[in-house]
């Protein structure tokens, strides 16, 4: 029981001094709230992959009926921002090679005379190849506009789709809105982040000033040294965590469809396994410039995996099984599935359990090193 | 020679052991290249290739086994699993499979006086792969249909034959991989430079420089020389490997690549230094640098997502992100060719950014030190 009673008592005195460590600097003190919550906001507006407001080139040879038609329809799509008239194919290389317009449009000379005509025309786009992407999904719009275009030309209703059809619902998000997406994944990339990197300096710090060798000379043991580190990256990321939500719910009105204790336990998990992550790096660290080097090196690959910015499905076989290593990616499927999916605890728990292997196999690990250095 | 040379050059000497001397350095400027444009190249792929789905076929009928078939063959879709759709959407919920197409009960017998839905639910949780799979499953089931129909489909009276200049196959790995050049590059100018003269004002090696005769403006050239060959070998790293091993084209020429790589280095570096002086703290530097550098640099720049998509107040913002100015130029030098009509406005932009942090830096420094 005293020993037990000793235990807690030390364990308490390493965690009163790592937090003071942590939050004694006042700019530090900011730095660990602020700019987490102002990435989440300026990321989430940020981050879309639909393509809106771009600005569309038209070089209209034909002048008749259909380029009328096609321009109608085009200053209606709410992707175009604005229109812009070229008037030979070097304006339009001009345009394009400048970056001016995303995508041009060429109607052709005698465009309105075959459609009149009733024989198959066509009209042509060219769009920038360096924004692939984006050109891509521009492309794709552009080719709806036009096809609509024609069954208009010719006084067809909008669908002439073979017999029958798909009555499409998208679950979870019926208007496919990016915004919805970003948030929950986002929580994982702050969180990853500021937590990979405040338990990456904690150990290089006290190195480099020193202070290490007195710890290691005070009546302490390796486990209550580790939870004393452990702490202040888990009350940071916990903190963090619970503004995230509060913002997420009350500022953009996106609901935790799933259970709270999902939440917390994930967050929880997800945390002790960056901070396992964080530590291993900052025990083979010898500066704080090595510990931020070996973070970043970590923290980039991590994010990256994670499914947020490309969806690990797309992604060849190996790296499909190293990213079953990634915290991040598990944290990600964990915060779509309870943001949008009201995810059942038993899921949360399935996709769980990942974090706590992880978990279970850094903690060791720096514990390890730790304990190699130390004699 | 003369004495502010002799002393520049002590300086530079001194300052470019101390990068070799630390094998991270190296590693940052050789090896981190490597490793990420091999995940740009590999991971980031936005090119969705086949699908995971589930078949809810409710109908026996020969119709309905035939569309089932055609889904089981298309190259976009993999069937893993088929049910009940209850059962399916609890494997939507776990991310297990991304798209439920349900067959309902009475679909041949619809399907023989010529019509015939099908439901298709998606897991909405992922946009684009959401709208993908609605848009393939018609097609799919359209496919079919024509296939089956006796009179074939009439063509559209108008159709859109489109064109990606630059880049015809649209491979999404030639737009990224020149975007992974810039994240390096912001990695060793900002990231490396405001650590390593944090640490200097941290163990006061900072007042002992200042205490000998060189001039702030000659320490600030010994810091940054070092760091911006080291970014340059680290961009030409990247490029070499990115060249070589993804066949990513180079159309600009080495010149146009160097004096834009040079003066986004310029913009960088002096952005390190900026935090470096106004934190002085290896590790408040640490965390504004990967909070004001680098995730800028990734998410606002323009190189994954398009700026003009952005809010308008985030467009205003992007425009102080210094990689915003990078990526167009690095883009066209790789796919499109020399523009130095596009090239030098950009170029302006980031000599004037890395004059603004140079000022901000030398101001700073010389009102705490006096």
């Amino acid at each position: 029981m005293n020993r037990w009673l000793a235990f807690l008592v030390r364990c308490r005195a390493m965690i009163v001094k790592e937090m003071w460590a942590v939050l004694r600097d006042p700019r530090a003190r900011i730095i660990l709230v602020g700019p987490p919550i102002m990435q989440l906001v300026l990321f989430a507006s940020a981050a879309t992959l639909e393509v809106k407001n771009v600005d569309i080139g038209l070089l209209d040879l034909d002048n008749g009926p259909a380029s009328r038609e096609v321009v109608q329809q085009l200053a209606g799509s709410p992707n175009i921002r604005a229109l812009v008239r070229l008037s030979s194919y070097a304006d339009l290389a001009h345009a394009i090679d400048r970056r001016e317009v995303l995508c041009a449009i060429v109607l052709p000379e005698g465009l309105s005379r075959d459609v009149a005509a009733r024989k198959p025309a066509s009209a042509g786009a060219v769009c920038d190849g360096r924004r692939s992407n984006s050109a891509q999904i521009m492309g794709g719009y552009l080719a709806q506009i036009v096809g609509r275009a024609g069954l208009a030309l010719r006084g067809l209703p909008a669908d002439t789709a073979p017999s029958g059809q798909s009555v499409v619902r998208h679950m979870f998000n019926p208007n496919l809105d990016f915004l919805v997406f970003v948030l929950p994944a986002l929580v994982a990339t702050v969180a990853s982040i500021s937590s990979l990197s405040v338990a990456g300096q904690s150990v290089a710090r006290e190195r480099e000033l020193g202070s290490f060798d007195q710890l290691m000379v005070a009546p302490l043991r390796l486990s209550e040294i580790l939870i004393g580190k452990m702490t202040p990256p888990l009350v940071v990321g916990l903190v963090n965590a619970t503004l995230y939500l509060l913002i997420i719910t009350l500022a953009f009105g996106e609901p935790l469809r799933g259970t709270l204790l999902g939440y917390y336990i994930a967050t929880f998990f997800f945390l002790t396994a960056n901070i396992g992550l964080g530590m291993t790096v900052s025990a083979l660290a010898q500066t704080q410039q090595q510990a931020f080097l070996g973070i970043f090196l970590v923290a980039v690959p991590v994010n990256l995996l994670s499914g947020f910015a490309a969806p690990v499905d797309n992604m060849p076989l190996a790296l499909r099984i190293i990213a079953q290593a990634d915290p991040q990616k598990h944290m990600v499927v964990l915060m779509e599935g309870l943001f949008l999916k009201a995810m059942p605890m038993s899921t949360v728990l399935a996709n769980t359990w990942p974090l706590m292997a992880i978990s279970a196999v850094t903690l060791t690990v720096s514990t390890l090193l730790f304990r190699s250095r130390m004699e | 020679m003369s004495l502010p040379a002799r002393r520049l050059r002590a300086m530079l000497v001194k300052e470019t052991w101390q990068i070799l001397r630390d094998p991270s350095t190296i590693l940052i400027a050789f090896v981190l290249p490597v490793i990420l444009i091999l995940i740009f190249g590999y991971a980031l792929n936005l090119d969705t290739g086949r699908t995971r789905i589930g078949i809810s076929q409710q109908d026996g009928g020969e119709a309905a086994v035939s569309l089932a078939g055609a889904f089981r063959q298309s190259p976009w879709f993999d069937v893993v699993a088929t049910g009940d759709v209850p059962h399916l959407k609890d494997q939507l919920v776990a991310g297990t499979i991304r798209g439920i197409v349900a067959i309902p009960q009475d679909f041949s017998r619809q399907a023989t006086r010529g019509g015939g839905a099908i439901e298709v639910i998606t897991d909405g949780s992922q946009p684009n792969n959401a709208a993908f799979v609605a848009s393939y499953a018609e097609g799919v089931r359209q496919n079919w249909a024509a296939a089956r129909s006796a009179r074939p489909a009439a063509a559209p009276p108008l159709d859109l034959t489109l064109r990606y200049w630059f880049n015809p196959g649209s491979i999404s790995r030639y737009f990224l991989v020149p975007g992974a050049i810039a994240i390096v590059m912001t990695m060793i100018g900002s990231l490396l430079t405001a650590l390593v003269l944090a640490r200097e004002w941290e163990r006061g090696t900072m007042e002992a420089i200042m205490a000998t005769p060189l001039g702030m403006g000659e320490l600030l050239v010994s810091k940054v020389v070092p760091y911006y060959v080291l970014g340059l070998g680290a961009m030409v790293t990247c490029t070499v490997v990115s060249l070589v091993l993804f066949g990513v084209p180079f159309r600009g020429t080495v010149l146009a690549l160097l004096a834009i790589s040079s003066c986004y280095l310029f913009c960088a570096l002096g952005q390190g230094l900026m935090i470096s002086a106004l934190s002085r703290s290896q590790y408040v530097a640490s965390q504004i640098a990967l909070l004001a550098a680098f995730l800028p640099s990734l998410l606002l720049s323009g190189f994954i997502y398009e700026i003009s998509s952005a809010p308008v107040w985030v467009q205003w913002v992007t425009r102080i992100v210094p990689a915003r100015y990078l990526i167009p130029s690095l883009q066209t030098v790789f796919l499109a060719g020399d523009d130095w009509g596009l090239f030098l406005p950009d170029m302006g932009m980031m000599l004037l950014f890395g004059a603004v942090f140079f000022g901000i830096t030398l101001a700073k420094t010389k009102r705490r030190v006096a």
